[in-house]
């Protein structure tokens, strides 16, 4: 049986509790929490397995990517063999203003160009500074942590 | 009470003084207050609250806060009764220092030791609704209107137990004056608190967070309903002014309080003349503290459960409590 207005105490007893206990704020810019392995924070780029395809692009709800490229020919690997092709990535550029972090794009990817990095530190002061362009992008890479060990 | 200086003194001069006093008690009082709201309503969420402001602990975040207002426009809507709207928080903000003049801090150590000292700290800070009801009508806004109705409603029916539960006070005491109030609870060796008086005290408590329009009275102001009611229209200076009194009407409230119920200057071994303010600063930072606890703690009562707790229950109980006072005042 509750008494009628126990309820009243209840919360002062907690609110007073709460005053005592130090709160789990982190003081940001001084102190800084790791984040988790897999965290959302930055997608990053491999210039050298993206294949021109488009699907991240074409995939995008934002339509945040922004892919250019042309074809390059090659000279025939053996004497005789025919001129072959292949894509070259000229421009790769993601808009963090727009982007919402989904990560369709590193899923769709069909060649592993497109990796997630938990680094979330590159706000701008002006939004054109959000346009993270290739070699940007790239250099994210270094950052991106090794793949989980595989099940056994 | 005797003149500290006899000889004349330059009208101005004095002037400006008591400009500097009233600033002083006012800014004294409240900055801590509104420093420690910020600081204790914070923890009690477990957040952080100002922290950079001022180099430690954010200690000057009011005076941030006061600075950034004194910077901003000072709006007057279009469809406002201008002049009522102007004076508006001056008005409230008068009622408030009105009633420091009677605060006892030490036995000599008062602006007038008033022989009716309770009855006039409690007419003047009548005029509060008034200052509340012009601001809410003059602003032009059904918000500001419908809270400054609010806050005429609830701070006439609170208005009856504050003054019931002094009145019991008053007749233990047998004096309106509140250094004399405070001689007889020396006198007794206990307060009031103790001494008799734990209902009054309980009910003045209660209807004074009605009359500051506190949570969990704050339908006046109510923020999430009625965005701040009859301050909706106010900014810059005029709202510094509503703030400010707000806050000095804590420690106002809370100093009576105190020297009616707690003992006010008075503590057991302590001399009154010396550590008297210190006493009575003590006093009121501790049910500064109740008031905020109890803010960052309960809901906002509905319009009918708040005239119910006053009609129903606040002024029956007070009634009853000055009757059984008079009682033992006869009989023993």
């Amino acid at each position: 049986m509750q008494a009628r207005g126990q309820g009243l105490f209840k919360g002062m007893w907690l609110t007073l509790k709460t005053l005592f206990q130090k709160p789990p704020t982190v003081m940001y810019p001084t102190e800084k929490e790791t984040p988790v392995p897999r965290a959302r924070g930055v997608i990053a780029l491999d210039p050298e397995a993206c294949t021109v395809c488009m699907l991240c692009a074409r995939e995008c709800p934002d339509w945040c990517i922004y892919i250019e490229g042309h074809k390059e020919e090659q000279p025939p690997s053996k004497e005789g063999g025919r001129v072959r092709t292949r894509a070259t990535l000229d421009r790769f550029d993601i808009d963090y203003a727009l982007c919402m972090y989904c990560g369709i794009c590193v899923e769709v990817c069909p060649f592993d160009a497109l990796f997630w990095s938990p680094e979330y530190e590159y706000s701008e002061m002006k939004i054109s500074g959000m346009l993270h362009d290739k070699g940007r992008l790239t250099d994210w890479l270094e950052t991106v942590p090794d793949p989980p060990a595989l099940e056994a | 009470m005797i003149p500290l200086v006899a000889v004349e003194i330059n009208f101005y001069l004095l002037l400006v003084l008591k400009i500097l006093a009233i600033t002083g008690v006012m800014l004294g009082g409240s900055l801590p207050i509104i420093f420690g709201e910020l600081k204790i309503s914070a923890h009690m969420q477990s957040r952080v609250g100002p922290y950079y402001a001022g180099g430690r602990w954010g200690w000057a975040q009011p005076m941030a806060d006061g600075l950034k207002f004194f910077q901003k426009e000072d709006l007057v809507p279009a469809a406002a009764d201008r002049q009522v709207y102007k004076l508006a928080p001056y008005l409230l903000m008068v009622s408030t220092l009105a009633v420091f003049v009677i605060i006892p801090f030490s036995p000599d150590l008062i602006a007038a030791d008033l022989d009716l000292g309770i009855f006039f700290a409690l007419a003047i800070s009548s005029l509060s609704t008034l200052g509340v009801l012009m601001a809410g009508w003059s602003s032009g806004n059904k918000y500001s209107l419908i809270g400054g109705l609010r806050a005429a409603a609830q701070i006439i029916a609170y208005e009856l137990p504050l003054v019931l539960a002094v009145i019991g006070v008053v007749i233990q005491a047998g004096t309106l004056s509140m250094v004399g109030i405070v001689e007889a609870q020396i006198d007794m060796g206990v307060p009031f608190l103790i001494g008799g008086q734990a209902v009054a005290f309980v009910i003045f408590f209660i209807a004074s967070l009605a009359e500051l329009n506190r949570t969990p009275f704050d339908l006046p102001i109510a923020e999430s309903e009625l965005v701040m009611g009859y301050l909706t229209e106010y900014s810059g200076f005029r709202f510094t002014t509503f703030f400010l009194a707000e806050y000095a009407g804590v420690v106002a409230i809370s100093a009576i309080a105190s020297t009616l119920f707690l003992g006010g200057y008075g503590f057991w071994g302590l001399d009154s003349a010396l550590f008297g303010p210190f006493v009575l600063a003590a006093k009121v930072g501790i049910l500064a503290f109740l008031m905020i606890w109890i803010r960052w703690t309960w809901p906002r009562m509905r319009e009918d459960q708040l005239q119910t707790l006053a009609w129903k229950w606040l002024i029956p109980i007070s009634l009853a409590n000055i009757m059984v006072t008079a009682i033992f005042k006869v009989v023993f």
